[in-house]
């Protein structure tokens, strides 16, 4: 073909459907909700949702860049779990010496936070440096934590000492000019996460290796450290997730975080990551989460459709975003 | 048009076009296949060879115009029809499962059965005949995955020959054979011939076509622009009526000046399994091509030279300092930089953008942590008109550019780190004649401005035209050094094949 090099087209095109299908998702969900229930947009609903969203909305950022390097974590809900527990054995046992106070408190965050980025880089390392599939580590990591997790709670629950929790709750509930520090900290995390994957080399990096690993590794990208820093991030995230957590129930048990994983590779795939690698964006992944809660939250204050159907409608939207997708890139 | 010829068509195209949304690629083709003829299609990258086979094979429904299977015309739903009616294409990409082996590979979709079960007895049998046909020796129980592409082309090649072809259509089948096996092909293609089958194929390779072509046919831009019996053309006829302009002057002269001083010293560079003890020097403002078979180990040495897979060496020095490379970014940092020899699996991220592809390896140029997009449009617009790529879109997928134009941007891609040491891996594969002679001026202008050039190829006639040294490797060892007036083919190939070297011996 001897067609010129032409400049960028002069005239506007229409986004594609892979960018405009889940907004008209969530916006048509607002619209839903709002006319079936006068409370859908008020504040306390609003704040709800949103705070609910907060968990799997972390860990999804984090598990854009996984799948997006062409990875796969499904040992993030149980690493929660695991997490959790150890926080609050941690923090019980340091409560005779520290006392309640700010300091046990940052202890846990540390002990989450140093946990999580342990977890991930296990996961990581058995995946770049041993050389195991993703899917395989992290389905036989997603059965040690949730284990670990229910032997330390000898199969019952790990409760946080009760003047600890009533300490700790504010982290949970409160916040700055009305917005609770569970939506603050997500926001401040899509934020970053946005520049990181959209504008950052690193981004750049995931990208490539995601797409084709041989083009990246003879293109000087280190392929090895960048997956295992995608898990390490997301192990790192997992663990905010938990600092957040905790507070809300103040215990962990068995069934913490349970189809968490799931959950959040949904949110990934709706926003129009694909599942396979090499292209993934996290202002997606927010919305594949907000479009997940906002099924469950309608669910809930209308009686429609039973909520035991959840999991059924999600479903199906998981498997139209996949459609549309596919059709966007057939045309494009 | 020059068809004298008697054997009615069996397969013709008559004023076919072609279009992929608003743009047309092809404009009203006419083509004959003959029963017993061998014809060559040709014409640079982006011609419309591809297009042409895809609509005779029915890979592609044509946009206009008729399809005649002898006389009738005919309407291909799918590649299946095509096969039905005893069309068989053989691809530049493999169409073999990776995963099977070679006899469900021949078999597969017409297994013969015995009852209700697999006849595996006769259909290793007949695999065994049909491979031996080709003269290839691999196991009919080996996996696909596990054969060299020669073997592979040669597996398809023997698929072809248990279908029955009465029409065997090849896209560029030589492209990754040695000498020898492009000679056992032409065996088989000279016998088919003789059985009557009509053959269409494709090369770059213009002797080739000489050699073994009834006719030839020329694409331009889309549009068949001549159509003779091959006696009556030479191959420059065919290179001018290509390209549309004389394109004698392939190669840029070498250079009389003595070589600089020496930029890259490599000694005792081993490769685990692959090379053992390779030295060499390399001067500043000099193109050393490296000759040597398919599998010599040329491509694993120079990889591992630069870090790209396990390597050791004694001693290997940059501007006279030693140095210590284990990964690819330790080569970059010594300004060596290496171009693969597979664009579509190692160079190109073929589902994105000209612009990331650009600037992926040299991505710290651009911006500290955070990519300057506009610093990387810059490049882009600057590469777009050193490297003349033409591309229908600058957001247009790089996987839908043409091979030549794949070319130039990995030329440009590598380029962005500023080697003062290039590696390039059979540079000019699979492109056209045009934009060989663009890659070879290119690299030229690069040598005179003072860069290193280490050439690997594996098409003669590029060694000997551009290299100022030829470095001749077998097995995975250096067999020969030439420089001056020993470079000619001979002296090559004796050392790349080990047969004893006589006259040529002496002066080296």
């Amino acid at each position: 073909m001897t067609t010129e090099t032409t400049s960028q087209a002069p005239r506007r095109k229409l986004p594609s459907m892979s960018i405009l299908g889940p907004v008209i998702a969530l916006v048509v969900l607002v619209a839903i909700g709002a006319s079936m229930n006068s409370n859908f947009l008020g504040a306390a609903n609003i704040t709800n949702v949103l705070a609910r969203s907060a968990f799997i909305g972390i860990i999804a950022v984090g598990m854009t860049f996984v799948i997006t390097a062409g990875g796969l974590d499904l040992s993030v809900g149980s690493m929660a779990a695991f997490i959790a527990g150890l926080m609050i054995l941690v923090m019980n046992a340091a409560l005779p010496t520290l006392g309640i106070g700010i300091p046990i408190i940052l202890l846990g965050m540390v002990v989450a936070i140093l946990a999580g980025i342990a977890a991930g880089l296990l996961n990581g390392f058995l995946i770049t440096v041993v050389g195991i599939e993703a899917f395989i580590v992290t389905l036989g990591t997603m059965g040690i934590y949730r284990s670990l997790v229910t032997w330390l709670a000898d199969g019952g629950t790990l409760s946080l000492d009760f003047g600890l929790r009533t300490f700790y709750r504010p982290v949970y509930f409160d916040g700055i000019l009305g917005i609770s520090w569970p939506i603050i900290v997500f926001a401040l995390i899509v934020i970053f996460g946005e520049v990181l994957m959209s504008r950052a080399r690193f981004g750049r990096h995931c990208a490539a290796t995601g797409a084709n690993e041989a083009v990246a590794h003879y293109s000087n990208v280190n392929v090895n450290r960048t997956r295992l820093l995608t898990y390490a991030m997301l192990g790192l995230l997992v663990g905010v997730a938990t600092i957040m957590y905790v507070p809300r129930l103040g215990s962990a048990s068995a069934s913490t975080g349970l189809l968490w994983e799931l959950e959040a590779i949904a949110a990934v795939i709706i926003g129009g990551t694909v599942l396979k690698g090499g292209f993934g964006r996290v202002w997606g992944t927010v919305i594949g989460v907000l479009i997940l809660s906002l099924i469950d939250n309608i669910l809930n204050l209308t009686d429609l459709v039973s909520p035991y159907l959840n999991g059924a409608i999600q479903g199906v939207i998981i498997i139209l975003a996949v459609i549309l997708q596919r059709e966007a890139k057939a045309k494009g | 048009m020059g068809q004298s010829m008697t054997a009615p068509p069996v397969l013709s195209l008559r004023d076919v076009r072609k279009s992929f949304g608003p743009v047309e690629v092809l404009h009203g083709v006419d083509l004959d296949l003959r029963a017993g003829e061998v014809l060559a299609l040709i014409g640079e990258n982006g011609a419309g060879k591809s297009t042409t086979m895809k609509i005779l094979g029915g890979y592609q429904p044509a946009s206009a115009g008729r399809i005649l299977l002898d006389g009738q015309e005919v309407t291909f739903g799918s590649q299946h029809d095509g096969e039905t009616a005893g069309i068989v294409m053989i691809h530049q990409e493999f169409n073999l499962a990776e995963q099977l082996t070679v006899e469900q590979n021949i078999f597969l979709g017409r297994e013969l059965h015995r009852g209700w079960l697999l006849d595996k007895t006769r259909m290793r049998q007949l695999s065994r005949e049909y491979l031996d046909r080709v003269n290839c020796d691999v196991d009919p129980d080996e996996l696909v995955s596990r054969l060299s592409n020669s073997d592979k082309q040669m597996v398809e090649i023997a698929k072809a020959l248990s279908r029955d072809a009465r029409v065997l259509i090849m896209d560029e089948p030589t492209a990754v054979l040695t000498g020898e096996e492009t000679r056992v092909l032409f065996d088989q293609v000279r016998a088919l011939k003789a059985a009557g089958t009509a053959i269409l194929f494709t090369s770059h390779k213009l002797g080739e076509v000489s050699e073994i072509a009834d006719r030839v046919a020329i694409l331009r831009d889309g549009a068949l622009v001549r159509d003779v019996a091959a006696y009556e053309i030479t191959e420059d006829g065919m290179a001018t009526a290509m390209v549309g302009r004389d394109v004698s002057d392939l190669f840029p002269a070498k250079p009389d000046t003595a070589p600089g001083e020496i930029l890259l010293r490599v000694e005792g560079l081993r490769v685990p399994g692959e090379a053992e003890d390779i030295g060499f020097d390399l001067h500043r403002g000099e193109i050393l091509g490296i000759a040597g078979l398919i599998g010599s180990g040329r491509t694993e040495a120079m990889e591992g030279l630069c870090g790209l897979r396990a390597a050791s060496a004694t001693r290997i020095e940059i501007g006279g300092a030693e140095v210590n490379i284990r990964k690819p970014s330790d080569a970059r940092d010594h300004g060596l930089c290496y171009l693969t020899e597979d664009r579509k699996l190692r160079g190109l991220l073929l589902g994105m953008g000209m612009r990331v592809n650009l600037t992926l390896q040299a991505l710290d140029r651009f911006g500290g942590v955070l990519v300057d997009r506009s610093a990387e449009e810059r490049a882009l617009d600057d590469a777009i008109r050193e490297f003349d790529i033409r591309a229908g879109g600058r957001d247009m997928k790089v996987g839908n550019l043409s091979g030549g134009n794949q070319q130039k941007l990995l030329l440009a891609k590598v380029m962005q780190t500023e080697p003062s040491i290039l590696i390039v891996d059979e540079p000019t594969r699979g492109i056209d004649i045009g934009t060989k002679q663009q890659i070879y001026a290119y690299l030229r202008r690069l040598a005179a401005e003072g860069l290193g050039i280490v050439m690997i190829s594996s098409e003669m006639q590029e060694v000997i035209g551009l290299s100022d040294r030829v470095l001749v490797m077998r097995a995975g060892r250096v067999a020969g050094m030439l420089s001056g007036d020993e470079i000619n083919e001979d002296a090559i190939v004796r050392r790349a094949m080990g047969v004893g070297a006589k006259h040529s011996e002496k002066v080296a």
